[in-house]
């Protein structure tokens, strides 16, 4: 796949490709400790991926240049997914289910945007395996990749100043849950009461990095 | 076990140590002291580990009372300190008595002051830290009136420092360094950046210092262009649709939406972390 490393500060550079899925596939090389990896992978402190972009830390500012190069040449080696879901090969086990109650006060609006019958996009939302892609925004707010694509709809142009903890939305080519109340701007299909986030609890996000999630009608 | 009663809090007080790094992946910033420096400075003058957790203060106005007797050490921004109403130093042990009350008045220059405490405050840990994350909402919460604070067991070895100099600060001190960042290519000029002086605005805060000054603007292929999410780091400097730049500080999001087209250098952030309001400055390449 294609990449650029782009300067972030003395310690950390920022590898740019071309799309989420190509983020989760670089993300789950650098996991892997790939073989290409190895040699500069133990200087790294810190590996943060975003929508099209993953930053990676050193300890020490002065093996940032092998690690660039280590980059680059571990993004030369691998192919782009052909699509965001199908981005690593995982278990089963590793799939979370989350239980959705579909009455969110935007899900009338998201079947307009989208033409759908209301059933028809809660049967889209629970009908497709979606990804982790990155977690941001707050403590545990997983981007959820790879599902249904005629569920893409924009933001709300106006946010919620209070959305509740557990709502359950969509915003462009994402999906995602709201782990505590907090202000957004998401269109809102449900909510479930699945515990999200858990700071005793190891590894606190329930959507963890690389997951895969499933929902269905609680 | 002695603790810390706490009878004041000014603006804000927190409890802060280096902060939980390594959790960006979970959308967990590192958060810490503010000024990382003074606080690595406390833990030297009481012979202690980095580590452990002390008061950030900001803009003072923090009274303590010692049940026990307690060693502290205060650094930062400097200001009157009193216990039991004698003037106590800047950068020195101060032991507190069982009873005795410390009192932290306004700073002259700065705007935090560091107290550590000998032992560490040994309040619960979040995802292995003390710190208090104001934009996540992880860790302990601001103090209040009536809060008692735990200190830990001291280490074994006692403090052999009397007194450290306070540092000196020099106009020139007022200027902050810059390295590259991702997206300077999405100013129309970026030496716009470091043509002027920016003045720190009254709605800066541990998440970031907001700089005003003359509107920076996007470069014309990028106007209507938006950023999906990228990762952030602690000095990220990034510009808003109102052209306003913002230097991230300890409570930075993990993420951002808007372009980052600097970085200011490391050694600089604790500086920065204590100008107030007002303060004119500058940014320069390194």
């Amino acid at each position: 796949m294609d990449a650029r490393l782009l300067p972030m500060g003395r310690g950390a550079v920022l590898v740019e490709v071309g799309g989420t899925g190509e983020v989760l596939a670089l993300a789950d090389a650098l996991r892997a400790g790939e073989p290409g990896a190895a040699s500069w992978a133990r200087t790294v402190t810190e590996v943060v991926p975003a929508a099209r972009t993953l930053l990676v830390r050193v300890a020490d500012p002065t093996d940032l240049p092998a690690v660039r190069e280590g980059l680059l040449a571990l993004a030369a080696d691998l192919d782009a997914p052909a699509d965001v879901a199908a981005a690593t090969p995982h278990a089963p086990a590793d799939e979370v289910v989350v239980p959705v109650t579909y009455d969110g006060a935007d899900l009338a609006e998201v079947a307009r945007l989208t033409g759908l019958a209301e059933q028809e996009v809660v049967r889209a939302h629970t009908g497709s395996r979606w990804r982790v892609g990155f977690i941001g925004f707050a403590p545990g707010f997983a981007y959820l990749v790879g599902g249904d694509e005629r569920l893409h709809v924009p933001r709300r142009d106006t946010p919620r100043t209070t959305v509740p903890a557990g709502s359950v939305g969509l915003a462009g080519e994402f999906g995602g849950i709201y782990p505590r109340s907090s202000p957004g701007g998401w269109q809102l299909i449900g909510r479930t009461d699945a515990p999200l986030w858990d700071v005793d609890r190891d590894p606190p996000a329930l959507l963890a990095p690389g997951a895969t999630v499933r929902f269905e009608e609680a | 076990m002695p603790d810390l009663e706490v009878l004041d809090v000014g603006p804000q007080v927190l409890v802060q140590d280096l902060g939980r790094p390594g959790l960006a992946a979970l959308g967990v910033g590192r958060s810490g002291a503010a000024d990382r420096a003074a606080h690595r400075l406390g833990a030297r003058i009481l012979a202690q580990d980095e580590a452990l957790a002390g008061l950030e203060v900001l803009l003072g106005g923090c009274r303590l009372r010692a049940h026990g007797a307690v060693t502290v050490a205060i650094t930062g921004a400097e200001g009157p300190a009193t216990v039991d109403g004698r003037a106590v130093g800047w950068g020195a042990p101060v032991r507190l008595e069982d009873g005795q009350t410390l009192q932290l008045g306004a700073p002259t220059t700065g705007l935090r002051t560091y107290l550590a405490v000998r032992g560490g405050l040994d309040v619960t840990e979040v995802l292995g830290s003390r710190s208090r994350d104001t934009l996540a909402g992880l860790g302990p919460e601001p103090l209040q009136p009536g809060d008692v604070l735990p200190v830990g067991r001291p280490p074994a070895r006692p403090p052999t420092v009397d007194q450290v100099a306070p540092p000196v600060e020099s106009p020139a001190a007022l200027s902050l360094h810059l390295t590259a960042g991702p997206r300077g290519d999405w100013l129309e000029d970026l030496e716009a950046l470091t043509a002027q002086a920016w003045t720190v605005s009254d709605r800066s805060d541990r998440v970031g210092t907001r700089l005003t000054g003359q509107a920076l603007t996007r470069a014309s292929a990028y106007r209507d262009r938006e950023l999906p999410s990228e990762p952030m780091v602690r000095g990220c400097v990034q510009v808003p649709a109102d052209g306003q730049p913002v230097i991230f500080g300890a409570d930075h999001p993990v993420t951002g939406g808007y372009p980052v087209v600097a970085v200011v250098e490391p050694a600089d952030l604790d500086r920065l972390s204590q100008l107030g309001p007002g303060t004119q400055l500058r940014l320069t390449w390194s």
